[in-house]
């Protein structure tokens, strides 16, 4: 029987972890405290009935994801892309005129990644479509298992890869822009590598 | 058709699993094999883990103290349940 007495000694911990992540979730610094606060009281009122020597850490980021799913969801839904499929497979890096570089003894890609900012990679996270934002959070950000990640969002292992996949993708294609933008990058959309 | 799969296109297929730990020690190996052997390859699973580095620490946040002293106070202020 866990104790609830113990509950803030071992939960506490996650906080900043779970504050990270509702931050990408509801992309907004306020809703984020008032959704980790949330969580927080949803656990601890709940802790009776987790089994201490399972996963707390993601026992804690399973109430916070369907916390909020359900308001914030309702909230601020914005509608699932159906044009991530569009998008190719190591889209960055091929776009960086990755495998063609190599061939040519020429290759700078690594270098283009240290110019992206924080703020970029934030950015392009946030863009993404909920489904898709929370998989590669959970994986990329907090090193969740798909085993894990499908307990969290409770979704199939399948369906856990199919949206990593195509999430990152997407993130790719996102950071791509950006490089774009701010010439990073001297590829033009669509093209060969100059 | 050659039944077995492309020594590369079988190391590229499996690049996110790889990098997210997700496959058997014997699959690893053989991957890390393929690696040490094919530096365009090597490259590649060196950019993507490199990206997913950067995602890591880009996504960081530090919480606000004010945060953790809520969050301590609304925990003291629910009753702990009857057990």
């Amino acid at each position: 029987m866990a104790d609830q007495e113990r509950f803030a000694q071992l939960a506490m911990e996650y906080m900043p972890a779970l504050y990270t992540a509702a931050l990408r979730m509801t992309r907004n610094p306020s809703d984020a405290e008032d959704l980790v606060q949330e969580t927080y009281l949803k656990a601890y009122r709940g802790f009776g009935g987790f089994d201490e020597g399972t996963n707390l850490k993601a026992w804690l980021y399973r109430i916070l994801t369907n916390t909020f799913i359900n308001p914030y969801r309702a909230k601020k839904r914005r509608p699932e892309q159906s044009d991530l499929d569009d998008v190719e497979d190591l889209y960055l890096y091929r776009r960086l005129g990755g495998l063609e570089a190599v061939a040519a003894g020429r290759s700078a890609e690594d270098e283009v990644l240290e110019h992206f900012t924080d703020a970029e990679v934030k950015d392009a996270i946030e863009a993404l479509p909920e489904g898709f934002r929370l998989a590669v959070l959970l994986a990329d950000v907090e090193g969740f298992s798909y085993k894990e990640i499908a307990g969290i969002l409770d979704i199939p292992i399948g369906t856990v890869m199919s949206r990593l996949h195509r999430g990152r993708r997407a993130l790719q294609k996102a950071l791509f822009e950006f490089g774009l933008e701010r010439g990073l990058v001297d590829v033009k959309p669509g093209g060969s590598p100059e | 058709m050659s039944p077995d799969l492309d020594p590369c296109d079988g190391a590229l297929e499996r690049i996110y699993n790889y990098l997210d730990g997700e496959l058997t020690l014997d699959i690893r190996e053989s991957i890390r094999h393929h690696l040490d052997d094919c530096p365009p390859c090597d490259k590649v699973f060196q950019f993507e883990t490199e990206l997913k580095q950067l995602i890591a620490r880009g996504c960081q946040e530090e919480a606000p103290e004010s945060l953790r002293l809520r969050i301590a106070q609304a925990l003291n202020l629910d009753p702990p349940p009857l057990l």
